[in-house]
């Protein structure tokens, strides 16, 4: 495992792939502001223009810096980041919830810093040497890495970042060898909080955990753990919805029946469909989207924007620009399978989770696949931290690239 | 420890079932998106356009009306409303605050339009309803300070002739919510502008139209973004012009000659047609103010005025009708049998008659003498009808007045007109007062049109058309149709054309001869039959009646003109100059020639005159 010689920009096409999707992005918050009732979105994307610079500049600073070194300080980084979690929960802003820090005229969201800084972490503690996965209870290391962020970001409440923690663990887990059965396991108690409100498919969800414990035969102290967690979990679900704040508890009802809230909560779902529906084969044409110019849609520089995408560029838009995240995770992985050090390609591979959990979440919630979270689309939407944490993980990744 | 190798083949595996998972979220996505945009395209387009297009309803300008010239009695021009989106309250008060000045909103309004922005927060604000052209250009070249400002083009009723008309033509405004649940505004919107009074009531569902639709592009917020010009919609469809019967001159010139600081009214026939040539009465008002909303303000000050400018003192109001009445006596007295135009009675005026207890006097203090029908018609002399009520009858007289159409409305095509009272028999007396509660005096009152007796201006002047005419009239109606006009009421005067030409010949000595209550004002060219009236008034001074036709032997105009307290210094009667110079205006804008029989009537006149009288 020598390092190469640095080379600077080592897959010029994921280079181009990103630089594609953040200048197609700004255009699209350009169109997102183009609205005729007066909105915060009107000219923003200027302000979007001065994060890409800032990105660019995190961007190159990463390719600069030796995997070696991020692995050395991760630690450090990954405490900093807790306690920046922590002083937002103390000092932070935001509409209805503490997720920004504000500096002077910028606002950072420490939850993106703590999502590099928990993918930096992990990749240490599952990479370098061989580690043995034989039982559940030795992931408790990776688990506590992750544990200590979500439930700081969950304090906020921040539901979308939370969820995106547990992606970027399971992401960990399966690069670094963690057959799918356990992580399958370790999962499972998530489930049951899901499906505690039926006890017929809780019950049935039982049934799966205990065939799958018979045949994977783990220890018995394990089965008996995964067991009472699962357990515990669904008995949770119900004190824990009613501890929701009814705007949340609406935002995943509406998931399931958006006209049941057709003025509240699922008006944003309503409008957005119809929004993407209206878009057709070929759009309606850039900027010149009715349901946006006229306000129906919400959030449409940040969470909505695959709306505005679907209404103004019509299913050819959204087609190409899937096609360029797939290209662009395509290539993400293929850096991940190539890298010479498992540290990079862990990185490399939990910075391709990240993107893929956001852009299956928002564009999923635009189309009522998923409960609206607030997650925006990776690359595109408005919002500086996210882009700068994306620039930072793909400067990475250029160097990592260079350690085939 | 795993080698190189067994690592990376062990990655590549991983590797594959990542991209596996990508490739079947990205399916996902891709069909949910394909089954939006491609299959079910058409039902978001729809909901797309639901969502942003508004219907409003455009309204239809109503239809012109004309006068018997064809002068324009009401017509549409372009009115600019200026109206205010809905939005923030602070807003609203900032834009108002910039815009009171320019638009001469004063405090009281402003606070006005506050008040009502409060009330209904998501209604556009209407800031000014008929806006200048300079208020209109002012905000235009301001538009991007005034973005929430809206200026429409809508068609605005204007009566040219303002107050003269008030009246007959009634006004139009908002349908009120108790109107929108009537039978008669079916299928009408909220905020549409209906006739409230007159004919723009009266013929509403001709003048109407009906109105289209217009799309309109809003935002979420429900404000209006701009017109959409997508082919939907439909144009409104004008109402019908409607011609009167009236001569909008004369109309105009009662209102510049109606005695100053006087009240009453005057109506005019076209005996031949039934048509109204002019209904006016005083004082009146400016129907012009009360479009597109009557400020509050100057409803209240007209309410509240002692004069009452808002009642029709032509047909929705009746007063006692006097001297007036005595043609009525008489026609009921020539088809009973009980008077002919040479009857004399059997006590002579002396100025006054006993009547059991009571004394009843004549107008004249000092008496009348012996007098004839005849005489007594043209001198007016109270004695003589009081003997001749008491001739014919109590049970006659309610009897022969209700033969001559008393006591119902003429028909009129004007809302609100009153029916007047007389009584309909004996019994209404006992009901009334209770069977002892009066005596058979009440004849006396009622024979000089006094007592339980009130009639309209409008009813008397078609009794008059009557005796002008000598065949049932036809109902008065303001709208010129053929089928009003084929219309004849359903009484007669029942009398030989002989005895009514007598009766006429009275009339025409009331303004013709000496001593005749109307001498002093007759025609120059042509000749004046009628019958003066002072109707005692229980508020004050006597009211002046002048009820006449003319020319007398081929009637053309008949008119009725009532001056309240008309008498200001106890003899002269305002009354009648006021109806003979419209008469002389109306025959002059006809052109009559003068009257060739006109020299004839002065020598059968002097002949009446050799009847002594003392």
């Amino acid at each position: 495992m020598v390092e190469r010689r640095f080379r600077g920009i080592n897959d010029p096409a994921l280079l181009a792939l990103q630089m594609l999707l953040a200048l197609l992005g700004i255009a699209m918050i350009y169109s997102a502001g183009q609205v005729e009732v007066p909105s915060v979105a009107t000219g923003i994307w200027t302000r979007q223009l001065m994060w890409l610079g800032i990105a660019l500049v995190a961007f190159w600073v990463a390719t600069r810096v030796p995997t070696r070194w991020l692995e050395w300080f991760a630690p450090w980084l990954y405490a900093a980041a807790i306690l920046l979690l922590v002083v937002v929960l103390a000092i932070g802003t935001g509409p209805n919830t503490r997720s920004w820090l504000n500096f002077g005229p910028v606002r950072l969201q420490p939850a993106e810093v703590a999502k590099l800084a928990t993918i930096l972490m992990l990749a240490r503690l599952l990479s370098g040497k061989d580690q043995d996965f034989a039982g559940l209870s030795r992931l408790w290391k990776p688990v506590a890495v992750v544990v200590v962020p979500f439930a700081l970001v969950l304090l906020q409440p921040d539901l979308g970042s939370a969820v995106i923690f547990g992606v970027i663990l399971i992401a960990a887990l399966f690069w670094a060898g963690v057959p799918l059965v356990k992580i399958f396991l370790l999962v499972s108690p998530a489930v049951s909080l899901l499906l505690g409100f039926n006890w017929v498919v809780w019950g049935a969800w039982f049934i799966i955990i205990a065939g799958f414990l018979y045949f994977h035969r783990p220890f018995i102290v394990e089965s008996i753990g995964v067991i009472l967690s699962n357990f515990a979990a669904g008995a949770l679900t119900a004190p824990l919805w009613n501890s929701l704040a009814p705007y949340q508890q609406n935002r995943l009802l509406v998931f399931l029946n958006p006209e049941i809230d057709a003025r509240g909560a699922g008006w944003h779902l309503i409008q957005s469909k119809v929004a993407i529906g209206s878009g057709g084969l070929f759009g309606q044409g850039f900027a010149q989207g009715p349901q946006k110019r006229l306000a129906f849609l919400p959030e449409q520089h940040t969470d909505f924007l695959g709306s505005v995408i679907g209404e103004e560029l019509g299913f050819v838009g959204v087609v190409f620009f899937l096609a360029l995240f797939a290209l662009l995770l395509w290539r993400l992985l293929r850096i991940a399978v190539d890298a010479s050090d498992d540290f990079g390609g862990t990185v490399v591979f939990c910075i391709s989770a990240v993107v893929f959990a956001h852009l299956v979440v928002n564009l999923g919630m635009t189309v009522g696949l998923m409960p609206i979270t607030g997650l925006p689309l990776p690359l595109l939407s408005y919002g500086g931290s996210f882009l700068l944490l994306l620039f930072t993980g793909l400067g990475i990744t250029q160097r990592v690239a260079g350690q085939r | 420890m795993m080698t190189d190798s067994r690592r990376l083949a062990f990655r590549r595996q991983r590797g594959r079932i990542a991209l596996g998972a990508l490739t079947v979220a990205l399916a996902v996505l891709l069909s949910t998106f394909f089954r939006l945009q491609i299959l079910r395209s058409s039902q978001y387009q729809l909901r797309s356009e639901e969502n942003r297009l508004r219907a409003i309803g455009v309204p239809a300008p109503r239809g012109t009306i004309y006068d018997r010239n064809g002068l324009v009695v009401a017509e549409n021009v372009p009115g600019y409303v200026i109206s205010l989106l809905p939005g923030p309250s602070d807003t609203i008060a900032s834009t108002l605050r910039r815009l009171r000045s320019h638009l001469e909103i004063g405090p009281e309004e402003e606070e006005d339009l506050l008040e009502e922005n409060r009330a209904r927060p998501n209604d556009p604000l209407v800031l000014r309803d008929n806006a200048s052209f300079e208020q209109v250009s002012f905000v235009e070249q301001r538009r991007p300070e005034f973005r929430r400002v809206v200026v429409e083009m809508r068609p605005h009723r204007r009566y040219p002739a303002g107050p003269a008309i008030a009246h007959l033509i009634g006004y139009v405004n908002e349908i009120s919510e108790t109107e929108l649940e009537q039978p008669r505004y079916e299928g009408y919107e909220p905020g549409r502008e209906i006739g409230k009074d007159g004919i723009e009531r009266q013929y509403e569902s001709q003048l109407a139209g009906e109105p289209g639709t217009r799309y309109v592009e809003v935002n979420a917020l429900g404000s209006i973004v701009r017109e959409f010009d997508g082919g939907l919609g439909d144009p409104a469809d004008p109402g019908q012009d409607l011609q009167l019967g009236i001569d909008l001159e004369l109309q105009m010139m009662a209102d510049s000659i109606f005695p100053e600081g006087m009240r009453g009214g005057v109506v005019a026939l076209e005996p031949r047609t039934g048509e109204v040539l002019l209904l006016y009465s005083h004082p009146t008002f400016d129907p012009n103010r009360f479009i597109g909303g009557i400020p509050t303000g100057l409803w209240n000050s007209l309410r509240d005025d002692p004069a009452k400018p808002l009642l029709n003192r032509v047909s929705a109001s009746a007063y006692p009708p006097g001297s007036t009445w005595k043609l009525i006596m008489a026609t009921i007295g020539m088809r009973t049998g009980a008077l002919a135009i040479d009857t004399y009675m059997q006590h002579v005026c002396t100025g006054a008659l006993a009547y059991g207890n009571r004394t009843f006097h004549c107008w004249r203090p000092g008496g009348h003498g012996g007098l004839d029908l005849s005489g007594a018609i043209k001198e007016s002399c109270n004695v003589y009808f009081y003997q001749a009520g008491q001739r014919i009858g109590l049970d006659a007289l309610t009897e022969g007045a209700a033969a001559l159409g008393y006591n119902q409305p003429t028909g009129i095509d004007l809302p609100y007109e009153t029916r007047g009272l007389f009584p309909e028999s004996r019994e209404w007396f006992d009901q009334r007062y209770g069977a002892r509660g009066w005596t058979e005096s009440v004849v006396w009152n009622l024979a000089i049109g006094q007592g339980e007796n009130q009639q309209s201006l409008l009813r008397q002047a078609l009794f008059y058309t009557a005796l002008a005419t000598g065949e049932p009239p036809i109902p008065p109606h303001l709208a010129r149709s053929e089928v009003l006009a084929d219309r004849r009421v359903s009484w007669s005067l029942d009398l030989p054309d002989a005895r009514r030409r007598e009766l006429r010949d009275a009339m025409i000595r009331v303004a013709n001869e000496p001593r005749g209550t109307a001498y002093g004002f007759r025609l120059d060219r042509w000749t004046l039959a009628g019958k003066t009236g002072t109707a005692q008034n229980p508020h004050g001074e006597p009211h002046s009646w002048f009820v006449g036709f003319a020319p007398a032997y081929d009637p053309r105009i008949v008119i009725a003109a009532i001056v309240e307290k008309g008498h200001p210094d106890g003899t002269v009667s305002l009354a009648v100059p006021l109806a003979t110079r419209l008469i002389n205006q109306y025959l002059e804008s006809i052109r009559l020639p003068p009257e060739p029989e006109r020299l004839q009537v002065a020598s059968s006149s002097s002949a009446s005159e050799a009847i002594p009288t003392p």
